[in-house]
């Protein structure tokens, strides 16, 4: 069990300090980079938790197509790369921050309040729920219906996208 | 191992997010941080999923990985356009309804 604390917990401080870099560094493709390491952190959470089939679908989907997606953007809005840190950020910054440390700490006592004591159980039985076949029967039997409707969004934001960035 | 510490990581994921949105002015940054938000999300469903023995947490992971795809080619189409009528990908610059 204690191998899964330190997993958990070198993934945990790698991804916090790489979100932090993601919204305080002033190189855009710097923060790109910090974004694969908090989503490779995540998906190597989801293997801690035995869903091994979301967490391939997370390198493959987040890792593989949509930081490539950023980076496309990065590039055709010819981002600053270095230096001009100021022009990322507007003013709003300390404002942010207390916002964003207020939510946190009403998140953080209403989970101790609530979920205090819980633990997951582990076993032979979490890894079978989440190997790829079961998820896939799930998928196909009980959210056949959002399944569809999925690949419908897909396919309007697709042509929704080609519209927009198209040169007429 | 507690439920706790999966739910504050993402807990921590999402407030970073929030912050991110309200500080960051170029829109491929805003965007960014959403998918930090998102990924929060996703992280709350996979451990409640293994908390209480339900796949069906997993599989609406995977409806949010998809959506969230959809979200950023459709995010970047309108940063894209921002930049070619504006000249600047800075969100703070869109202060007027008529083109």
């Amino acid at each position: 069990m204690w191998e899964q604390q330190v997993a958990f917990w070198i993934i945990a401080v790698a991804m916090g300090a790489a979100a932090i870099g993601v919204v305080r560094t002033s190189n855009v493709v710097h923060a790109a980079l910090y974004l694969v390491v908090v989503l490779a952190g995540a998906a190597a959470q989801y293997i801690l938790l035995a869903a091994e089939f979301v967490a391939w679908v997370q390198v493959l989907i987040y890792i593989g197509a949509v930081v490539i997606l950023f980076l496309f953007g990065i590039m055709l809005t010819r981002a600053p790369m270095r230096g001009e840190g100021r022009r990322l950020d507007n003013d709003q910054r300390w404002g942010a921050a207390v916002v964003a440390l207020f939510v946190f700490g009403v998140i953080v006592a209403m989970l101790v309040d609530a979920f205090g004591g819980d633990e997951i159980r582990f076993g032979s039985e979490l890894v079978a729920q989440g190997r790829t076949s079961n998820i896939g029967s799930d998928l196909f039997r009980e959210f056949l219906v959002p399944f569809e409707v999925v690949s419908m969004l897909l396919l309007a934001a697709l042509i929704g996208a080609i519209v927009l960035a198209r040169r007429d | 191992m507690g439920i706790n510490q999966f739910l504050i990581l993402s807990a921590f994921l999402f407030c970073v997010g929030i912050y991110g949105v309200l500080a960051r002015r170029n829109g491929v940054l805003v965007l960014m941080s959403v998918e930090l938000m998102l990924n929060a999300v996703n992280i709350n469903l996979i451990a409640f999923s293994a908390f209480g023995r339900e796949a069906a947490g997993q599989v609406f992971a995977l409806f949010v990985i998809t959506i969230a795809a959809a979200e950023v080619g459709v995010g970047l189409a309108i940063v894209l356009l921002i930049y070619r009528n504006l000249h600047s990908p800075d969100l703070d610059e869109l202060d007027q309804l008529k083109g």
